[in-house]
Formats: structure tokens, sequence, C-alpha cells
């Protein structure tokens, strides 16, 4: 790879001019070819977060429970019982394009890795999946390759898959989005953080050996796709994850002892960012002798070392005397184990390889000269609100259509596809709450798990949308009974140096930090995908929000499934809000119109009191009303705990079918005791109908067997992935 | 020199990989696919260079761990 | 009742299987790593679930072959009591303690699920706290469950009352709606001659609590550490 250094190489490795040129004035000279490798990884979207980072400082980031926000691999709050939860969500879009499954796999894999580096066991894997258009045969062959994929890596390393979203629209086509997050749990007093320090401390490489895998997969995460993306796949990574089992094991092991100072995954753009960043954030020089770098190929190249994005591989700085100690920890893993460097104090990284000074680049300069851009924002202008639409459906008819249409039938195919018991500690399985419940082992505490984002919402409104999402993840928590304590965000746009698209994500940042403000439900932890589009044909804009919350005893959860004999009771005020609704698209056949308002103040006056009715044990099942609107929330609570409802009359579609926000259905005995509380209280609620039978009896009384709606909820999927009934 | 050892399923063992594989390229409009079987490839590299003695040794690895002769039959073919 | 949990690298339902054990034994099993050759002073030997050596080449097939299976076949041959789960079941069938095979789900896909068995026979020590022919639910989650044995091997089964579950609906019938994985004859466990070696797929030891679910599972363990109380 003997090329010459110059702007024309540096725009091939995705660095603009003006960027070359700074490379020029920090280095003094014409960078070598791994110098200018390392620029334009640590400088790329993906790792510098050059376009966003501006915005996202702008979100409310600290709360009494928040250990550690932005910054670490992933954020960190407090639990109680002297126990931390660790978690992040990531994106893994454009390799899950390209392969599918080996995209998504490694997406896993990479998060998993962010949540152990900092001493936490993994306990649970979510994701947010959104994919193109059900009709088109590569939508098809994407969903099969992605769920596998998460599957594939999940279910071998053993971390339960109890949550998540999909979604299918067009805007997804060519471009779909695959978004992971895991969650760990560990001891707050012994978090493992990145900062290197001790000046002559040996820096050690464990895990997998190095090979030419997703060489510039950080760059191609910042880029549009065009139509050579097919022709891009030599870059995507392999997965192994019975490797990242035993490196989980393994590490976790090690962290039991005081071996280790400092600790990083090697992530995208593997050892140039883990080694960078650790340095850097410890304020200390680094430097590698790559011959010592475990290798799985021969006639491997410095470049191509420091860029390879070869998965499952950590890198550590150890106390010298523990060196020995840990050694023998990966030996018994089977895992490589070596010494590739050590701390300076130079303030420079230096890699050598066969006897030669590869790069040696100044580290401040690297980190504080790193591109950041106030790009122009367009806001997208208000949406009109939605005259009036005329109901040719009817409601049962639109029932039998919304129940079983691509985004709201039964996820079950996808679910059945991951683990979700391993562990042992699964309270609430996928379908059986608003959020998963898993239970922390050998402790009555639970955490309550979702992710959510409406995309439509967004693209009509994204500061309105930038609050629902975070409003769903919260109400989501709350629905369970447990205590929202904090999110991760994904925040996936297409190319923000358009202004649009930049004013999509300023625009749905301020509406997700008045959300977090409103409801203490603070950002610690997050990943920003961009250039999502595909020949110039944006994604829709998704901030999917991971939100965290915690239960002090897992007995107290509810589910949604309904019992006979229970009253059904209405939380929140109902508009019938059809702007950007489910029923406007699959019946009326229409995109349109003001997404519903979020009301902060009457989302937590109205979360906080259903909570309190949970925890009181007054509540059998509680369900957020969400997609679809009311009668679709009671008719999966029906179909979740196989018994029928009868609705009390009256009420049109716009009321049955409009996604106002705010809103739960609970299921209870003492209906009037709800009431009354909820009146003394200020939050609006009324009967909704009782709980019973085999049957779905509607508000005009048209009624619905179960074993017919169930029929109409479960068809969708199996059908169309595997050509069979359900 | 390298053993190259084919495991496939036994006759008579469904081979759900293979009919899906088989209903795959009909549906891509491949006509005339009968019967599809998939098996796997395993290549051993060894440091035996007497092909008699070679091939002996990769079909006792054969039999004893990389076919599961309970329902796969195995092939051996030694290459220079 | 001494049990121990032999980890391969790549299990990982070891500390669901230590849970279930410790909640009917009251005391928490041994933990052997697949490195360990001595089994003496133990009961019980548990091959739990998960991905040996990364379900590469065939599930199971490795760890199989690995220097502590000797001792768990000396274990076995002495007369002692072992059980197989998921992967466990597909290690102990590779290692021939149990005849058969397991092939992919007939539909090529893991299946996470709960699933009903029926239990064919309740006169065995891991068996005692069911009753013969009483349904329990059990999650699974597998994808190499599918259960094959020529129909020669099928019979002798059979005819030794060696089938101790089937896949059946929640009524008990054995049905082929019931048998997702395609296993021959819906079988979902089977035992040893002596019926003291017993592997099955699904995962009983996922549900021995009512706040994941039930206990429909809790009953094997009872049955196997009242069998094996000292």
């Amino acid at each position: 790879m003997a090329r010459d250094v110059n702007q024309a190489l540096a725009r091939e490795f995705g660095l603009s001019a003006d960027e070359y040129q700074r490379v020029l004035e920090i280095m003094g000279r014409v960078p070598s070819l791994t110098e200018l490798g390392i620029f334009s990884v640590m400088w790329s979207e993906h790792c510098s977060y050059k376009s966003s980072r501006v915005w996202l400082k702008t979100l409310p980031t600290k709360a009494p429970w928040v250990i550690h926000g932005p910054g670490e691999n992933a954020g960190v709050v407090d639990i109680g019982e002297g126990l931390a939860a660790v978690f992040k969500m990531e994106s893994h879009n454009h390799p899950s394009f390209i392969e599918p499954y080996q995209g998504a796999a490694t997406g896993v894999g990479g998060i998993l890795r962010d949540v152990f580096t900092m001493g936490a066991r993994p306990i649970a894997n979510l994701n947010a999946l959104r994919f193109g258009d059900p009709k088109l045969p590569r939508t098809k062959r994407i969903v099969d390759g992605v769920v596998r994929g998460i599957g594939g890596y999940g279910n071998c390393v053993g971390v339960p898959t109890v949550g998540g979203e999909v979604n299918f629209h067009p805007a997804y086509n060519g471009n779909p989005l695959v978004n992971a997050m895991t969650v760990g749990i560990a001891d707050k007093t012994k978090i493992f953080l990145s900062a290197a320090a001790g000046v002559g401390n040996p820096v050690v490489y464990v895990g997998s050996k190095t090979g030419r895998d997703g060489i510039h997969g950080a760059t191609m995460a910042s880029a549009e796709f065009g139509k050579d993306a097919e022709e891009k796949r030599p870059t995507v990574q392999v997965g192994d994850p019975f490797v990242e089992k035993l490196l989980i094991e393994a590490c976790l092991e090690l962290m039991a002892t005081d071996a280790i100072i400092a600790i990083q995954d090697m992530g995208a753009a593997g050892l140039t960012s883990s080694s960078v960043e650790m340095a850097g954030k410890g304020g200390v020089g680094i430097e590698l002798e790559l011959d010592q770098v475990p290798q799985r190929e021969t006639g491997m190249t410095a470049y191509e070392m420091m860029l390879s994005e070869s998965q499952e591989r950590m890198l550590m700085v150890l106390r010298p005397d523990r060196q020995e100690v840990a050694r023998a920890i990966f030996e018994k893993w089977e895992l490589d184990f070596a010494v590739i460097g050590k701390l300076t104090d130079t303030g420079r990284i230096v890699i050598r390889h066969k006897g030669q000074v590869e790069a040696d680049i100044p580290l401040d300069p690297l980190a504080e000269q790193a591109p950041l851009y106030h790009r122009p924002t367009e806001e997208t202008p208000k949406p009109a609100r939605l005259g009036l639409v005329a109901d040719k459906a009817g409601l049962g008819p639109a029932l039998r259509t919304l129940i079983g249409c691509p985004d709201l039938c039964s996820r079950r195919w996808v679910w059945e596809q991951y683990d979700y018991t391993i562990g042992g500690q699964t309270v609430k399985r996928p379908g059986a709450a608003d959020a998963a419940i898993v239970k922390l082992e050998g402790r009555t505490r639970a955490l309550a798990l979702t992710t959510d984002c409406t995309p439509r919402y967004v693209l009509a409104d994204p500061e309105v949308g930038g609050a629902q999402a975070v409003a769903e993840a919260w109400r989501n928590i709350t629905a369970t009974g447990a205590r929202p304590l904090a999110i991760t965000d994904n925040m996936n746009f297409a190319n923000p140096e358009k202004p649009r698209i930049m004013g999509q994500f300023a625009a749905a940042i301020r509406g997700m930090a008045a959300a977090c403000s409103a409801l203490d439900f603070p950002v610690v932890s997050g990943n920003v995908s961009l250039y999502n589009e595909t020949e110039g044909r944006p994604i829709m804009p998704t901030p999917a929000i991971g939100g965290l919350g915690v239960l002090e005893d897992a007995a107290h959860a509810v589910g949604y499934g309904l019992r006979p004999g229970l009253s059904l009771v209405l939380v929140g005020t109902t508009e019938g809000w059809l702007g950007q609704s489910l029923w406007l698209r699959e019946i009326a056949g229409r995109e349109e119109g003001a997404p519903p308002p979020v009301d902060l103040a009457a989302e937590r006056r109205n979360g906080d009191f259903v909570r309190g009715e949970i925890l009181a044990g007054r509540v059998a099942a509680c369900h957020d009303v969400a997609d679809g609107g009311l009668l679709v929330a009671v008719a999966e609570m029906a179909l979740a705990g196989d018994t029928g409802a009868t609705l009390e009359r009256g009420g049109d579609a716009a009321y049955w079918y409009g996604e106002d926000q705010g809103r739960y259905v609970l299921a209870c005995t003492d209906a009037a005791g709800v009431l009354a509380r909820a009146q003394a209280a200020g939050v609006p609620a009324r009967l909704l109908g009782s709980t019973g039978g085999a049957m779905l009896t509607l508000p005009d009384g048209d009624t619905i067997s179960l074993a017919e709606l169930r029929r109409l909820h479960e068809a969708f999927l199996p059908a169309w992935m595997d050509g069979r009934e359900s | 020199m390298k053993a190259v050892v084919t495991v496939m399923l036994k006759n008579g063992v469904l081979d759900p990989q293979g009919k899906a594989i088989g209903q795959a390229l009909s549906g891509l409009g491949f006509d005339g696919v009968g019967e599809v079987r998939a098996g796997k490839v395993i290549e051993v590299e060894l440091a035996e260079t007497d092909p008699a003695k070679a091939k002996a040794a990769a079909e006792e690895m054969a039999r004893k761990l990389l076919a599961n002769t309970v329902i796969e039959s195995f092939k051996v073919e030694i290459a220079a | 009742m001494k049990a121990g949990i032999v980890v391969f690298p790549g299990i990982n339902r070891e500390r669901d299987m230590a849970i279930a054990l410790e909640r009917s034994a009251g005391r928490a099993p041994r933990m052997v790593w697949h490195r360990e050759s001595d089994l003496s002073g133990l009961d019980l030997v548990v091959i739990p679930g998960g991905f040996s050596y990364g379900d590469y080449l065939r599930c199971g097939a490795m760890a199989a072959q690995s220097p502590i299976m000797g001792a768990i076949r000396a274990h076995a041959a002495r007369g002692g009591h072992v059980l197989g789960v998921c992967n466990g079941f597909q290690i102990l069938i590779e290692a021939g303690l149990l005849p058969g095979a397991l092939l992919r789900n007939q539909g090529l896909r893991f299946l996470a699920m709960d699933c009903h068995l029926k239990v064919e026979r309740a006169d065995t020590d891991f068996t005692r706290h069911y009753q013969a022919g009483e349904v329990f639910r059990a999650p699974m989650a597998h994808g190499d469950g599918n259960y094959f044995a020529d129909a020669a091997t099928l019979d002798r089964l059979e005819g030794e009352g060696r089938v101790i579950f089937r896949y059946a609906t929640p009524t008990g019938e054995i049905t082929p709606e019931a048998n997702r994985n395609g296993s021959q004859r819906n079988i979902a466990g089977i035992a040893s001659e002596n019926l003291r070696v017993l592997g099955l797929m699904p995962h009983p030891e996922d549900l021995v609590d009512p706040l994941m679910g039930g206990e429909d599972g809790k009953p094997l363990f009872d049955s196997i550490c009242a069998a094996l109380a000292a």
C-alpha cells in the first residue's frame, strides 16, 4: 500500500481540504499513511461527533442518581443497594445494510463490550430496528439477516434479549436502522474507566487476533451510501460470539482483582481509537510496538493494524506487578494476551513496526483541534393541523386492519428467535409488559427496560417528536410500576450537511432536552449515526431512546395482559388526535398533519399517579396508549391476557384511534377508588369498560372474537418471512 | 499435505437446509432442480508427507470428531 | 445431595442451573471447570446449556471430546446420576452416553418459547415429583433440538421406557404442532438404560420461581434432590 499521502488521498479517507490542512499544521510535515489513517478515523463523524457535539451538549445529563454521564464507554446510574446499572445504545446501520447478519451480530458484540469494559456483567440486551417497505424482497432478506444476527450473537454470549421495537417504512428501504442496547450491573464502587495512568505501565492487548476486518469502518459509518454500497462488503467485520463470551468472563474475573488501571474496548477504529482515547483521557503518552500485536493474517502493515476493526478485542493498562496474574486469567480462557506497549510522558502516540516509526502524533492537538462544526440548520415548517377526516371504515373493520398491519402486528416471530429467559431473571418477557422487567440475581430489585421512538412524528415535527420519544420511554417504564431513571439515545439522522437535516437534529434535541428536564430523565450515554441516506433519499429522523427504570421489588411489576372480572380505566386526556396516526395512514391512506402534542406537565402528573396506583397494589394490568390509539391498546391487553373486554358505548374513530399522548389503560378491581383518587390528584380519568369472556365488544356494539383478533395479529410476520401460518 | 474432509448428512436423514436451498433455487427461477443436500467441507493441514498415512489420520479425525457417524457420512481426499 | 455443574468454554446457563439446584437442594452446587478431572464426592453431575466451543462444527461435538468426559463416563458407569440440558443434552449424545442425534430445528430458526412437556414416566429419580402423564411448561431456547434416531433405536428407546419427556399440547396431546423443532416422535428428553443419565432440550431450570412465570420446572429438581438426599 505504498501510496503518496496528499490531499486527494485525504479526501478518499474522508477528510475535507480544511481538515487535511489542519493535519499538516499539527504535524508540521506531510503525515505518513498510518498517521493520515489515524487522523481520518479520529476526526470521522463517528469518533469525533463533529457535527452533533454542539447540540448534544445541550441535553440534560445530571441527576443525583447519575454516576457517569456521556463521555465514558456507557452511562452509569445508581440503582440502590450499592449497585449501578451501566447501559448504552449504539447503531450498526451501515454494516447491517451491507451484510445484515454480521452487521447486526457485531453491533450486539460492540455494545456488549462497551458495557462490560466498565466492569458490569451484561444482564439484558434490547434493540430498535427499522426496515424498509415489506413489499420489497430486499427488505425481507435484511429482516431475516438482522434478526438472525442479533439472535445468533446474543443467544451465544448468553445475554437475554428482552425487548425492542420494529418498524417498517419505505424511508428505510436503502438504509435500515439497527440500534442495539446493552444493560449491565456492577458494584457502584468498582466502575472501570478508560483514562490511562502511570508512566511506564504496560499496555496490554487481549481477546481475538487482528485481521484485515473492517478497515475504515468508522469512516464508512460516516459516509452516505452510493450505488457501490454492495461492493463495500470486504470492510464488514465478522463476529465471534464464542470469543466474546470468553472475553466477558475473563475480563470480569480480572476486574475482581486490582490489576486494571484502565480498560477500553476496541470498537470502531480499533487500536487507534482505544489507544488514543486511553492516553488522551489520562493526559499521558503511549508507545505501541505493533510487532507484538497478535495477528491472524500475514504481512499486515502498521496502517492495517491501526485501522483494523477485528472484533472481540480489548486494550488495558495494567499494574506492572499484576501482569502475570492477568496473563494467567486470559490463558485460562484461551484468549490472546500480549504486552504491546507502554505509557510515556511525551504526550504523543508513537507507533513502531519492524523497527520503523510508523506514526508519531501529539495527542492534545489530535483531540483538541478535532473539527467542530456549527452546521447551518433549517427548521422544518410546522405542519398544518389535520382537518376533519371522514371515517369510511367503521371501528371494527379498522381494528381488524390495524391489529395485523406491519407496524402493529405481533413481534412474536422476532422475539422467538431471541433467547429471553437465559439468566433466569426475566420477570416480564417480550409481549408481556410495556417495558421488559429483569430481576437482579439474588435480590428483589429489578430493572425496567424499553426502547422507543416514533419517527413519523419526528419527521412531521422534530421538536415534538423528540419530546415524544423520551416521554414514551418514560411512560413505558412507568406503566410497569418502575421509577424511570435515565436514558441512552441513538440519534439516527441523514446527511448533516443539508440544513433541513441538521435542523431536524437540532429540533429533536430541543424536544428531547425539554422532556428529559420535565421528567427528571437525563441522558447518560448515546451514539450518533449520521449520513443515513442512500442516493440522496434520507431516512426518517429517528432519535431512538433506550430507557431504564428501577423497581425496588420485582413482584410489584405489572404487565398489560387482562384477567377476567376487572374494570378498565383510562387515564389521560383524549381529544381524538388523528394527525400522523397509524389509523390515518393504514385506514385513510394519508401520512399528514401534526403529531400529537406532548404536554410534559400532564405527562408527569398522569404517570406519577399511575405508578402510585401500581405500587399500592391496586392495578392488575396497565398499558400505555401509543401507536394505533386506545382501541388498539385495549385489543393488545386482551390478547396478552387471553381475556375479552366490553367497552363503554360512544366515541368516534378519532376518539378510539387518535394517538393523544400521556394516556394509560388500567385494569383494576376498584375503578371507583381509582377514579376518585385521580380526581383528587387532578388527573383526568374515566371508566372505559370491563373485562371477561372471549370477545372484544366494541363501543359501537360490534364484536370480534379473541381467536379472530389473534389470528389477524399473529399472521403477518410468519406468513411474510417463512410462508407459514402462525 | 492437506486433507479435505467432506461431511454430508446420511441418506435418509432429513436435511431441512438442503430442502430450503432447493426451494430458494426454484424460487429464483432455476428449473429442474432436484434434491439438494447441504454438507460441510473441512480442510486440515497435515505435517504428514505420506498420502496413505495422511488419509488414515484424517479418517480417524473424521470418525472421532469431524463427523457424527450417527447422522453423517464423510469422504477424505488428500491434496498435495 | 452434592451436585456439580460442569462448565465448558461457551457454556452460559450454568448460573440458571445453579439457582434451580440451590432452590431445591438448599445448598449451592460445585462449579466444575472443564479442565478438572475429579468428580469424586458428587452425586449428580450436570452439564448445563449454552454454546460450548461456540457450537462450531456440531453442537456439543468438541466438548464431548474433552478430557473431563472421561470422568463423567466413569461417574455414569458407577451408576452416578447425570443431567444434561440443551447443550448438555447435545454433549451427552455426542459423547455416546445417550443415543441418537440432535439436528437443526425443522424450521431452521432458533426457537425461544415455552413448550409443554408430557411426563412419560414418573418413576425415575428425575421425575418422581411429577405424575405420570402430567404436562408441565418449560422454556426452550435452541437452534438444534430436533431429535433424530433410526427406527430401531427409537423402538428400543420406547420399548425400554427411556423416553421421559415428549412435546405436547397444554392438554397432553402429542401433535405435530406441539413439536416445533421437528423431533422424531415428539421426543424432548431421554434417559440411559439405568434411567440415571437424563438429557432433555427444554430448560426446566428457568421456570422454578413464580416471579418468572411459574414453578413448573421445580419438581424435576425436587425429585433428584429427594432421590439423592443423603
